[in-house]
């Protein structure tokens, strides 16, 4: 993975916790974001997992610039974007674009669908004003809609055409990777099979990348060419999609592939299920050490010890845990 | 003679823009200590059924238009406000998807546990204490004693979902609807729930009618699974059955959708168009316009849900007349 299109360097984000009425001061950190390192090829698909609160959100924000980073580097293709100026931020974004969870807020309920795509291409100046309804009707077309629903409002479609309209935004200034935050985890899964056949066909033939947020594995392998698992703010598992869920290495990963239920009753009833107790901890207070010791079956006193770092397994593959000999 | 069955119920939404066919024509039954499922999209009418068993349905613009819902000789549907209030809340009880909204955030949890108590059961609120107690550490809340007196907001998700099953059972129910409980929650707090469910089914005995979205959930929970779209139940079956065998193209092509039964890397199938508008009449099959099957008879006659051999109903006339 040389020619790399995102370099993430040791990214942490941090929010402060203030209490007090009066007397307001920071009693605490959010840590939602600490310690990542991380990398995408040119073309690549990243499936990012991990469940709610371990922060695969805020790290995209923080790829987006969305929240400022605390501390590391978001390098996109050659540019460090963390300390950018406002202005070339500005330049930098057209290369990275979002798509969000809910069609229904992420779209404004008053602008039509001609004035939500023409919007980028007017700002950035793309192309010349008189080519803008054109281009708006290409760029429907390519998510599958037909450019004579142009003048229509977001509540006149469905959520998938909906999540449709938000995939041509994105794609309206050619951008070269998008990050798409559960983009198909408020739809029924007849229309997610749609929109996920969207997206694996926009990747291939634009040469896109994509980082790809869910915390439906399945849907992760099926379109991911490599997938990071994160736990409370930190990687702790990295490599091929098929790879890791089928044979997950590290305790979380393992637990986690174990309670996706399959559509197989055979299968299902016969399997042993490893049910994690607990709830994930609070990233204000997370546990010293390695921060799933808590709710790992395998875990140790020399757990509590150390933070285990991020090292190379097999090839291609990264676990963190200080017993992945043992285990 | 099963434990609740339900027959031709409609339930129909009267709005400015329509009248809605939520829930068109249909009859299913539940045995006692059974788990059926019930799997379709968002709109299908899975959540209005057990709704209106439940008495849920706000009237108007609801209105149940036809259909009997006989629950151990009482017709939920048809009895007096009396009759169906001692049945629901004691030997029927329901727990609903968002553990955040379902529960009052101005009481403790222990005066929202009781209160099914205090109300079917008589007995002294020292005593009622002592039952929402033990049922807490039923449904597995560590230092229940002291947590009891919390407020929902000091209860994570998963959390709250434990307490509303503790809610839901205090009264020791036959019949147990859950609608989407686990849908909200996370995976790994989905495999805790789903083996609570299990496990208090085991302990008290009682049927279980689980609504889902997610073939998964059902394949490792349910006995019996039905499919509804549209409004109508399109095929019912035992669970391996219809895992193994689908008959009806519409439970077929939701099997191949799922990015998990196909090859990685592989053009998902997928189902053209959208669901019906149900505030239009539909002649014929619902599912003939994206049915890939669909043949002119199709969009005339609407199918029954017959069985064809086994006990494996379903409702296609195209199945039916061992055309595919």
């Amino acid at each position: 993975m040389t020619d790399s299109i995102l370099e993430l360097t040791d990214v942490k984000t941090h929010f402060p916790v203030v209490s007090g009425f009066v007397r307001r001061r920071q009693t605490g950190t959010v840590k939602a974001v600490d310690g990542v390192t991380l990398s995408v090829g040119r073309g690549e698909v990243l499936g990012l997992v991990g469940e709610s609160g371990c922060g695969k959100s805020t790290l995209a924000r923080t790829i987006m610039q969305l929240v400022p980073t605390t501390a590391g580097t978001v390098v996109l293709n050659g540019k460090n974007l963390s300390d950018c100026s406002a202005k070339e931020l500005l330049v930098a974004r057209r290369d990275l674009q979002m798509v969000f969870q809910d069609p229904y807020a992420s779209l404004n309920p008053r602008l039509t669908v001609y004035s939500t795509l023409a919007e980028p291409l007017i700002a950035h100046r793309v192309c010349p004003p008189a080519e803008v309804n054109a281009r708006v009707a290409e760029l429907m077309r390519l998510v599958g809609l037909a450019p004579r629903f142009m003048q229509k409002y977001p509540h006149e479609f469905s959520g998938g055409q909906r999540q449709r309209i938000a995939i041509a935004r994105a794609l309206a200034l050619q951008p070269k990777m998008i990050i798409a935050d559960e983009p198909v985890s408020a739809l029924d899964v007849s229309i997610q099979a749609q929109i996920l056949n969207l997206l694996s066909q926009l990747c291939r033939e634009m040469n896109l990348s994509l980082i790809f947020i869910a915390h439906d594995l399945s849907v992760v392998k099926h379109i991911s060419d490599r997938v990071a698992v994160m736990y409370l703010g930190k990687i702790v598992e990295l490599g091929p999609a098929a790879d890791v869920i089928e044979r997950p290495r590290h305790p979380y990963t393992r637990a986690l592939v174990s309670a996706i239920p399959t559509p197989d009753p055979d299968l299902e009833r016969n399997r042993q299920r490893i049910v994690l107790p607990g709830d994930p901890p609070s990233p204000i207070n997370p546990p010293v050490g390695c921060a799933f010791h808590p709710r790992c079956p395998y875990a140790q006193e020399k757990c509590k010890a150390v933070v285990p770092p991020l090292i190379p397994d097999t090839p291609g593959r990264e676990v963190a845990c200080i017993r992945i000999k043992e285990i | 003679m099963p434990l609740l069955n339900v027959t031709d119920l409609r339930t129909w939404f009267h709005t400015r823009s329509g009248v809605y066919r939520a829930v068109d024509g249909i009859s299913f039954s539940v045995e006692r200590g059974e788990t059926l499922g019930i799997v379709g999209e968002s709109g299908s009418g899975k959540s209005v059924t057990c709704y209106s068993i439940m008495g849920l349905i706000p009237q108007p613009p609801g209105r149940i238009e036809s259909g009997t819902a006989m629950f151990d000789g009482v017709d939920l549907l048809h009895s007096t406000p009396r009759e169906a209030r001692s049945i629901r809340g004691k030997r029927v009880a329901m727990i609903f998807q968002d553990p955040m909204t379902s529960l009052n955030p101005y009481l403790r949890i222990s005066e929202q546990l009781i209160e099914p108590l205090l109300i079917h059961e008589k007995i002294s609120r020292r005593a009622a204490l002592a039952r929402a107690h033990a049922m807490l550490e039923a449904v597995g809340i560590n230092d229940a004693a002291s947590r009891i007196h919390f407020y929902p907001h000091e209860f994570s998700g998963g959390m709250r979902q434990r307490v509303m099953i503790a809610m839901a059972l205090i009264t020791k129910p036959e019949l147990l609807i859950a609608d989407e409980p686990t849908t909200a929650l996370d995976v790994t707090v989905q495999a805790q729930i789903l083996e609570l469910i299990k496990k208090m089914q085991r302990e008290l005995g009682m049927a279980v009618i689980f609504i889902t979205h997610d073939l998964g959930v059902v394949s490792g929970l349910c006995d019996r699974v039905q499919v509804m779209y549209a409004g109508r139940i399109v095929e019912t079956a035992d669970t391996r059955t219809l895992f193994r065998s689908p008959r009806h193209p519409y439970t077929r092509a939701l099997q191949r959708s799922i990015p998990s039964m196909q090859p990685k890397g592989a053009e998902l199938f997928t189902i053209p168009g959208m669901p019906p508008d149900l505030s239009k009449p539909l002649p014929g099959c619902p599912f003939a316009p994206r049915c890939e099957f669909a043949v002119e008879r199709c969009r005339h006659e609407t199918p029954a849900l017959a069985a064809i051999g086994a006990d494996h109903p379903h409702a296609c006339l195209r199945v039916q007349a061992g055309e595919i």
